[in-house]
């Protein structure tokens, strides 16, 4: 129950920070993108703010033995630059700049109730259910 | 680029560093949207999806409670219909194989001074902007 509503909690900060910050909203990204374009530096003041509270907190956080809820942190164990790595965030890239949402703003956007927004997340899924067989 | 538009910028993206700090120092997670999704889609263990669908019904309720209280929430799409679809396909496709997307790699990896998660963040990052480059100015 208190690691539900933990998660909820980050979850809520985080989706509060996406749409304050106006990352939920893929023009603003998609200017970020088009550096040979009018260039919109958005995107670039969000990814400092994040950083700068994160790099700290991170810090600060790893300091302690195990996390307030949970038995032990669970972090990403791999630390290889490999095939699967790249080519992933290559492909990742070209759907991001092609319409301008990356995985959370797109569930964020949501809450607009947007038809088109849940097509893109259900394509969303559909992708990475795909690549969930590939795997295997 | 207003003032205004400058704080909001780097009050939002404060605001998501501190919950990806809050979720790490409370149940010990990457706070990566990409990853804490495919979870629920992969058919390991049940009894570690509750977490995952809170996250994500929270990440709703943060856009809801800033739609009460700041107004409409700025949203203006810049696909349609099959390009919106494969945009989709793609992202999913791409974040699963890669480990990770802008929130995991981008804040939490780099954040970890991870090098892994800087070179997937330079990686999709240069592609995002390729294809910008090509659709918008070369198609």
């Amino acid at each position: 129950m208190k690691i539900t509503f933990s998660a909820f909690l980050a979850g809520t900060i985080f989706g509060a920070g996406l749409s304050v910050s106006e990352m939920i909203n893929p023009t603003r990204v998609i200017g970020f993108l088009d550096v040979t374009g009018n260039w919109d530096m958005t995107l670039l003041l969000v990814m400092c703010g994040a950083l700068a509270v994160a790099l700290a907190g991170f810090t600060l956080v790893l300091k302690r033995p195990r996390p307030v809820c949970a038995d032990k942190f669970s972090l990403p164990t791999k630390t290889q630059i490999d095939k699967p790595l790249l080519i992933g965030s290559a492909i990742f890239g070209v759907g991001w700049g092609l319409a301008g949402f990356c995985p959370g703003p797109a569930i964020t956007a949501l809450a607009t109730l947007s038809p088109s927004v849940f097509l893109f997340v259900l394509a969303m899924i559909a992708g990475q259910w795909l690549a969930a067989r590939f795997e295997k | 680029m207003t003032n205004v538009h400058t704080i909001n910028a780097l009050s939002g993206g404060a605001l998501i560093g501190l919950a990806s700090v809050f979720m790490l120092a409370l149940i010990g997670r990457i706070a990566g949207v990409s990853g804490i999704l495919g979870g629920l889609i992969s058919d390991s263990r049940s009894g570690d999806h509750l977490w995952r669908i809170a996250f994500i019904l929270g990440l709703v309720a943060g856009a809801l409670i800033c739609r009460i209280f700041l107004g409409p929430l700025p949203v203006q799409l810049q696909a349609e219909g099959l390009q919106l679809i494969v945009a989709g396909l793609l992202v999913g496709f791409g974040t699963r194989l890669g480990s990770g997307c802008t929130s995991g790699h981008g804040v939490c990896g780099i954040a970890r001074l991870s090098l892994r998660s800087l070179a997937a963040t330079v990686t999709f990052m240069g592609a995002a902007m390729v294809t910008v480059y090509v659709t918008r100015h070369l198609l």
